[in-house]
């Protein structure tokens, strides 16, 4: 199964997912937008570990393992800023990072 | 060779295209709930290659927790945060150009070097990732055992709930 689509595609997908996510980073200015843009690149590196686990060790786990690993701590982090967002959106009335440049109000 | 496209090979260009085009569309669209859903579509189809590449136990993850649970945790706080057909301004001309030559020239460098980097395939036979194997995995340690890191990570997230309670909490003010 695996021989007939080469690796090289998985990384050049997952490359343009990651940077993607980059220019979303940079460019976005709302902070859950920011955060999404995080969650393509966490999810972009996912895709590679479990693709290198497939191709180059079919015989261990641990691209598989760490990808789980990853999804694990994006769902802790996306909880944390969910509620930080919510926190700051109470603060200032707005999630704009160029209104929230105060750590205390 | 021929040049008549498998299966697989059709299911991977499709969701190949769906995870770039969406992407894009997810760091560009000026609505906040329509980038949501895009993002939701990306992670839809990136489950959609776990189960190409015979991961099921991680498809499966990547469904509930990414799709099920962060989107739904994201598109409430839009919910919660911002009019419902809110519609931002476009970013400024000079971020954009910025954004876009950082990206563009971070992806060009990656692709040409895995482009030019012949990887090895393994030649050892494949496991057979059943839940079995995973469960024994996640509690055994040394030679192929997880259960340091498994641990840690219950340790994580109960102190990403903790925080994430008193964060939210509402502060009494008398």
């Amino acid at each position: 199964m695996h021989t007939v689509i080469p690796i090289e595609y998985f990384l050049v997908t997952a490359t343009l997912m990651f940077f993607a996510g980059v220019y979303g980073f940079i460019t976005r200015k709302n902070l859950i937008t920011i955060l999404m843009s995080v969650e393509l690149m966490l999810n972009a590196v996912n895709i590679i570990f479990i693709a290198f686990n497939r191709y180059l060790y079919p015989g261990q786990l641990e691209g598989h393992f760490f990808a789980l690993f990853v999804i694990a701590v994006a769902a802790a982090e996306a909880a944390v800023a969910i509620a930080i967002i919510i926190n700051i959106y109470r603060n200032f009335q707005s999630i704009d990072v160029e209104e929230t440049d105060k750590m205390k109000y | 060779m021929d040049y008549i496209l498998s299966g697989n090979q059709i299911m991977f260009i499709l969701f190949s295209a769906m995870i770039v085009i969406f992407s894009i569309l997810t760091v560009t669209s000026r609505r906040i709930l329509r980038a949501a859903v895009y993002l939701l579509l990306v992670l839809i189809s990136t489950s959609g290659l776990y189960f190409m590449l015979n991961y099921q136990f991680l498809a499966a993850v990547q469904l509930t927790l990414y799709a099920g649970g962060i989107v739904v945790l994201i598109i409430f706080s839009v919910l919660l945060t911002s009019h419902i057909d809110e519609k931002f301004e476009s970013p400024a001309l000079l971020k954009k150009v910025y954004g876009a030559i950082a990206s563009i020239l971070g992806a060009v460098l990656v692709i040409n070097t895995l482009l030019s980097y012949t990887f090895i395939p393994g030649i050892e036979p494949a496991k057979d990732v059943n839940m079995n194997l995973i469960g024994n995995s996640l509690i055994s340690w040394g030679e192929q055992g997880y259960a340091l890191p498994f641990e840690l990570i219950s340790i994580l997230l109960l102190a990403a709930m903790i925080a994430a309670i008193v964060v939210a909490k509402k502060v009494k003010t008398k």
